[in-house]
């Protein structure tokens, strides 16, 4: 037990925290800023998958990571305002179309790399590279907290200003404040001249973003390279994270770190004595508790939005 | 477009003005009307008159199929209610269109946010809309939630959300009909304030006493035409009800003294511990066979949480409740069903019936498993249909066919259909909420006869409604429900005045509680005694 708790109290582990954090955190502002948009975006896997084969793939072929990253981002984009048209002018249920995007993400991306690399797999075959990692200037001098920090990649640094800007958007921006009212009451933004539809785009846009910043951390920062369905499901467990925290920025901020330290927990257990196909169910056990914590909690609080609608 | 107003000429008008839905319904035929400035504008009509059709086409959330309308003394096209606020037309919407998680404050400056370069301004937010408040006398608290404020307090952000946008002109749609009548009196008492301002007001009601108060003018709809305007001093409320509903009709309710016989429903130191909602504490009563009795008081003051216990929908956490000799506390729904309630839920919409069914399957879902519409467990279709042509016949449900889904009807016609199913299975004690609440005039009028012919069978009734009008006239005695104890008690509702009420309502009076237990063999140091004190 004492060498778990090693492994716990290092800052290697710390430094793992973050890293493995980063696509949660990501995804989960992600699945956020859709759902207070008003349209649950469970495509968020699908995205954040598209976004790591569409980098991997740009990145090799043309030399450039910049290029991969700015690409992988533009197609989960895309996916996102995809979600936005099938809901918003076709009337198609969020869910279903979320998971129709997911599929088509799923068979799409292997369809891409056998055509391409001839390889069922993933992109192992191409050099691609990784993004670029940032040291601030002295931090390494500082013990603990300079291991811990030192040489993070570029994303993870942006995962961690996505909690304070999303903050700062939804409570403070006049964007996020209609975004809010669009999510809560479409009618009664609709009824004070706010542009409902455009708003839900704009939000399914960020939304997926967002999942295509996570998606590009996945194949060019976490590896240098696209692993056939690599996301492993992380899409959904942000989602669950999304509801974990309470819809709140820093609520979702909390769950999504600890979702992080529950993977990050399973990788660094690996290493020691214990079963490793025990240790990789830990975060989807953790996510079905957490679940059921949260469903607990909201029993016994009583649901305020249902008194909102009753009223 | 953006032209300003004129200089003359009236605040608003519509000029032959036509609105054909897509799918063929005309919903407003050749309305020609003109409200000058400085001026409040009733606009009554049944249900489906047409009046909602119209406003929406002045606040630009329809547009006309042909015809123009007027604003500021000049034609417009309206894209979206944004063109029409931007003139100056602000509206309240009968269901408020509030987002309940914002603050007052918040939503009254929703869309029209002070603060620099996309940001928003907290501070100046609230700073606009206290002073709002105290220029038109309308008292909010602009930091307190939506959802945790009195539905009087939402309305008064509603208007200020219209004065924020400098409305010239303020339609409000059905604004009373979740008002107390002291609350009523203070908008009339602000909304006149805002004519005296030079504001122009459009008042969308079917009360047509609270109309004859208020307005100026009385424009009256029918099917979509605009059926005359008279001045306010002229009309009398039935000379307007003959006007909207094209023949003499009376709302005066037709009540022989109620028979009472034995005790049908007996209630006795009800409690309920809501964990959302208001908690019902120590209520005792009893309501006889043969009579009406109605429970008033403040919407979300106890009486949905009573209605649902008492129909099966919630469990009491204390107390006893029995109807016709039978504990009910204990049963489920189907066991309330058996010993002979009837129910008709205040949220119809919801909990009244299946809206994409049918008609006749909705009419038989108490009583599907039994001859002589089923056997061994077959329904007969052939049964289904005999039983919802009857019913459909009895109850003038106005539909081309029983096989029509509910959601097809009008309000007063769902309501019906609720209602037929419920008094056709001759209940021993009804429990009816809100059984008018947005259904048309005519329809009032039949659902009160039905209440009535109800209690003359022999059924025990309690009525809830928010309407104090109807519950007065409907009602042998009364009970009044503040949060979630019994107030008052009134034997005899003749000479009973809405403003008495009204005043037990807000808590500004209360009977004791040796007055409230008269009558119901209680001893003098019951359990009940401890939980009111």
């Amino acid at each position: 037990m004492s060498s778990v708790l090693d492994v716990v109290l290092s800052s290697a582990f710390l430094a793992a925290v973050l890293r493995v954090a980063t696509p949660y955190l990501l995804a989960a502002f992600g699945g956020l800023v859709a759902e207070r948009a008003g349209v649950s975006n469970i495509a968020l896997e699908g995205q954040m998958l598209s976004a790591a084969c569409t980098g991997a793939l740009v990145a090799g072929y043309s030399g450039s990571v910049a290029a991969g990253a700015v690409c992988g981002v533009a197609v989960a984009t895309l996916l996102g305002v995809l979600l936005a048209a099938l809901r918003l002018e076709l009337g198609a249920d969020a869910i279903i179309a979320g998971i129709g995007i997911n599929l088509l993400a799923s068979g799409a991306t292997a369809y891409a790399v056998y055509t391409l690399l001839d390889d069922k797999g993933g992109t192992s075959g191409l050099k691609s590279g990784t993004l670029p990692t940032v040291t601030l200037p002295g931090i390494e001098s500082i013990p603990v907290v300079g291991d811990v920090l030192s040489g993070q990649n570029l994303i993870t640094w942006l995962a961690f200003l996505v909690a304070p800007f999303v903050a700062w958007l939804f409570y403070r921006t006049r964007f996020g404040f209609h975004l809010r009212a669009v999510g809560e009451m479409p009618d009664a933004a609709a009824s004070v001249g706010i542009p409902v539809r455009r708003v839900q785009y704009a939000g399914l846009a960020l939304s997926g973003a967002l999942a295509g910043l996570a998606g590009v951390f996945l194949s060019m920062g976490y590896v240098s390279f696209f692993v056939r369905d690599m996301t492993a499901g992380r899409g959904f467990i942000a989602l669950a994270a999304v509801f974990l925290g309470g819809l709140r920025p820093w609520g979702v901020f909390l769950a999504a770190l600890g979702f992080g330290a529950a993977e990050a927990l399973a990788v660094q257990l690996g290493t020691l004595d214990v079963p490793p196909q025990l240790v990789s169910t830990i975060p989807y056990a953790m996510t079905l508790v957490a679940l059921a914590v949260y469903a607990w909690r909201r029993k016994r609080r009583g649901t305020t939005t249902e008194v909102a609608a009753s009223l | 477009m953006n032209e300003p107003w004129g200089k003359d000429g009236p605040a608003l008008a519509a000029r032959a003005v036509t609105k054909t839905y897509a799918n063929g319904v005309r919903a407003v035929r050749g309305v020609d009307l003109e409200v000058p400035p400085g001026e409040i504008r009733a606009v009554v009509g049944e249900n489906g008159a047409g009046k909602s059709t119209l406003m929406k086409l002045f606040y630009g959330l329809e547009q006309p199929s042909s015809g123009t309308i007027l604003i500021g003394g000049r034609p417009r096209t309206l894209r979206g209610p944004a063109s029409a606020i931007a003139l100056g037309v602000g509206m309240v919407h009968q269901n408020l269109m509030l987002v309940p998680s914002f603050t007052v404050a918040q939503n009254v400056v929703l869309g029209v946010e002070p603060g620099r370069r996309g940001l928003v301004d907290p501070k100046a937010a609230v700073e606009t809309t206290a002073r709002l408040a105290a220029e038109a006398g309308l008292s909010v608290d602009p930091r307190a939630r939506v959802d945790e404020v009195s539905v009087g307090m939402r309305q008064r952000a509603e208007i200020l959300k219209a004065l924020h946008r400098q409305a010239k002109v303020l339609i409000l749609d059905e604004p009373t009909a979740v008002l107390t009548p002291q609350e009523t009196e203070d908008l009339f008492a602000a909304v006149r304030r805002l004519r005296d301002g030079g504001m122009t007001v459009l008042f969308i009601s079917h009360k047509l006493r609270e109309v004859r108060e208020i307005s100026d003018q009385v424009s009256v709809m029918r099917a979509g035409s605009l059926v005359g305007t008279v001045a306010t001093a002229d009309a009398t409320e039935r000379s307007l009800a003959s006007m909207m509903v094209g023949r003499d009709l009376s709302l005066d309710v037709d009540r022989s003294p109620a028979r009472t016989a034995q005790v049908t429903l007996r209630v006795r130191n009800l409690g309920y511990e809501a964990p959302v909602g208001q908690s019902l504490h120590g209520l005792d009563f009893d309501v006889a066979a043969g009579e009406i009795v109605g429970v008033a008081g403040i919407e979300g003051n106890g009486q949905s949480e009573l209605a649902e216990i008492l129909a099966g929908l919630r469990r009491p956490t204390e107390g006893t409740v029995h109807v016709g000799g039978t504990d009910t506390a204990g049963l489920d729904v189907a066991g309330h069903r058996r010993a002979g309630i009837g129910y008709v839920p205040e949220d119809r919409l919801h909990n009244g019936a299946a809206l994409d069914e049918s008609i006749a399957d909705n009419l038989v879902v108490d009583r599907h498993d039994r001859p002589p519409l089923a056997r061994r467990g077959i329904l007969h279709p052939n049964a289904v249909r005999a039983h919802a042509e009857r019913l459909i016949e009895e109850y003038a449900i106005r539909t081309p066919d029983p096989s029509v889904p509910v959601r097809a009807l009008s309000g007063g016609n769902m309501q019906k259909v609720i209602v037929a199913r419920e008094l056709s299975a001759g209940p021993r004690l009804l429990i009816a909420s809100q059984v008018t609440r947005g259904v048309d005039v005519g329809a009032m009028r039949f659902m009160y006869e039905q209440l009535i012919a109800a209690r003359d069978a022999g059924a025990a009734v309690l009525l809830f409604s928010a309407d104090l009008t109807e519950l007065l006239a409907l009602s042998d005695w009364l009970l009044v429900l503040r949060e979630g104890r019994l107030v008052g008690r009134f034997d005899d509702t003749t000479g009973l005045t809405e403003k008495r009420v009204g005043l037990y309502m807000l808590g500004v009076e209360e009977h004791d509680r040796a007055h409230l237990t008269t009558g119901l063999g209680l001893t003098g140091t019951g359990t009940g005694e401890a939980s009111t004190a």
